[in-house]
């Protein structure tokens, strides 16, 4: 799904003393297909743009086009309802919406409510329980029985049911620890390529968006401040720093090394067992020049 | 016993009503006064529970529990509880108040402290998490990383001998994480306080003392930070992860570089690879 945002502004309870300016003039192009991340300190935005992807915020003014879709101020909301089945948006903590009395219940309520048909719900589930890691076993257990990296999955595979045109996924590895968040990214990255969809994450994680994005959107006070390749943003480290905002750790200290050593490392997706031989390479020259 | 310890489990073990495994099995384990302990190790290995059996919330089918020399028990509880303050992951489920200084002044009601004391407590304690000015905003209108600052702050104003963080800065970036870890740090820089971190972020755990590493509902291990990152390996094979410098200084090691001690910040490993490159 392509989406443009032009001049988008979002203002909370306007004309009252509480005004609120969440968004200001936002625009940007995320081109279909892409594994996009938006990174922003905490109260930078980000949650109030996300909103917008699906309709649940309009924006204040400004123009928006999901796909085929055109969302201003003016818009009804019923119109933008068609919008919401092909982007799928997996909030924070999304296992605080289980509910059903089954696992099978509760991934075919969101789809259901949608109004696709049980044949198409039937030939999805077992794909959509692949994709998500979750043995079917498991259909017919209480959600609640589960341990929250399997609730978190019985929450996405309800998203997955509609196939969305684009995927948001809000920190969803948030709470989770190294091991389930790292399954969690490898999951999402492994959905993106197979389905080609557009994937956007809104992330806090430095590190996620520099192995996962293909490009990164830096928002700080409700504006849009940065855009670009990781390699390219994450090479800015002051200006970052300026918005509250830590460079990957690896390029911190290869930042580091280069002031140390004089000698630069670029950063291009290096294992940490690659820069090691590299910097190996350049302090040994040193032994050797004495 | 000269000086009581300010926590000790003694042989603990507990199961969850629907549980089919122990959730722990015989754990024991001290915490000094004006200690600073890490507890880790993934999800379900037990350290959320320590938490909640720390000030009653739970109890164990067996063991002894003390804190500050007290048992916690139904006798206890209520003393046990104004000596332990706790701040959980998700900081929505915290807030009582309609502000954010309802919410500080909620505990401090509570635990029966005098309105001038109370004024000074709620100033300092907004104070210490950076959150001046936010006094009359609803918390629930804060973003994740403000919210829990002011779930600190409301601990922090009750001014507990012990300070639990259950994953609590969980849903902050790097930053926000480091500053309050800064500001426990400085607290306890200012008064006698016992911290335990329950954490899975590794660089929260370099702040600590000492790290309690949890495994399938058992210690698995005991020590300083240098000393548990340095079973890199070991720590992997329980699907824990090492801190990014503990991981490199591995990778330089098995190129060839000698360390002398296993590096735990950017800078103290720049200076061991210093050390090399201008070594004759």
């Amino acid at each position: 799904m392509d989406i443009l945002f032009e001049n988008v502004s979002h203002i909370y309870q306007k004309n009252t003393p509480f005004e609120f300016k969440a968004l200001e003039e936002v625009s940007f192009h995320i081109p279909a297909g892409s594994f996009a991340a938006i990174i922003g300190h905490t109260g930078s935005g980000k949650s109030t743009l996300i909103q917008h992807f699906n309709g649940l915020l309009k924006p204040t003014s400004g123009h928006i086009r999901m796909g085929d879709f055109n969302i201003t101020a003016e818009k009804k909301v019923k119109d933008i309802m068609d919008l919401r089945k092909r982007v799928g948006v997996v909030f924070q903590y999304p296992e605080h919406q289980l509910f059903e009395e089954t696992v099978e219940k509760d991934i075919q309520f969101g789809p259901k409510n949608f109004g696709l048909s049980q044949d198409k719900i039937d030939s999805r589930l077992p794909e959509v329980l692949k994709s998500v890691n979750l043995p079917e076993g498991l259909l017919s257990r209480s959600p609640f029985d589960l341990s929250g990296g399997q609730m978190r999955r019985v929450a996405i595979a309800g998203v997955l049911m509609m196939s969305p045109d684009l995927l948001v996924l809000d920190e969803p590895t948030a709470g989770l620890d190294p091991r389930g968040q790292k399954e969690m990214m490898d999951m999402f990255s492994r959905v993106h390529k197979e389905t080609q969809r557009t994937t956007i994450l809104v992330t806090h994680s430095m590190e996620d968006a520099l192995k996962y994005a293909d490009y990164v959107f830096i928002m700080n006070h409700g504006k849009l401040v940065m855009e670009g390749t990781p390699l390219e943003v994450f090479q800015k480290e002051e200006a970052l720093n300026q918005v509250g905002l830590a460079v990957p750790e690896v390029i911190k200290f290869l930042h580091a090394f280069e002031s140390r050593f004089g000698q630069s490392i670029p950063f291009k997706g290096q294992s940490i067992q690659e820069l090691a031989k590299e910097m190996t390479e350049i302090v040994r020259r040193g032994v050797k020049d004495e | 016993m000269s000086q009581p310890n300010d926590i000790s489990f003694q042989n603990i073990s507990f199961q969850y009503p629907q549980g089919d495994e122990w959730a722990l099995k015989d754990v024991s384990f001290h915490i000094e006064e004006n200690e600073w302990v890490a507890i880790i190790g993934h999800n379900g290995s037990g350290k959320s529970t320590i938490a909640k059996l720390m000030n009653g919330l739970l109890t164990p089918q067996s063991g002894r529990i003390h804190i500050k020399g007290l048992e916690v028990n139904e006798e206890n509880i209520w003393e046990v509880r104004k000596k332990v303050g706790m701040v959980f992951q998700n900081p929505d489920n915290q807030f009582v108040g309609t502000t954010v200084i309802d919410d500080i002044a909620f505990g401090l009601e509570n635990h029966g402290v005098q309105r001038d004391e109370m004024l000074k407590r709620m100033k300092y304690s907004l104070e210490a998490v950076k959150m001046e000015g936010y006094e009359n905003h609803e918390p629930h209108n804060l973003s994740g990383g403000q919210k829990q600052r002011v779930a600190i702050a409301s601990v922090l104003a009750i001014e507990p001998d012990i300070i639990i963080l259950d994953e609590a800065t969980a849903m902050l970036d790097p930053i926000g994480r480091n500053s309050i870890m800064e500001t426990v740090d400085h607290v306890r820089s200012e008064r006698d306080v016992s911290v335990v971190t329950i954490t899975h972020d590794l660089n929260e755990v370099l702040f600590a003392d000492r790290v309690i590493v949890m495994n399938d509902g058992e210690v698995w291990k005991e020590g300083t930070p240098r000393e548990i990152f340095n079973l890199h390996k070991e720590l992997g094979e329980i699907g824990l992860d090492t801190p990014f410098v503990t991981q490199l200084s591995n990778s330089l090691k098995s190129e060839g570089i000698v360390l002398n001690q296993e590096p735990l910040t950017h800078k103290e490993l720049m200076d061991e690879l210093w050390t090399f490159y201008s070594r004759t």
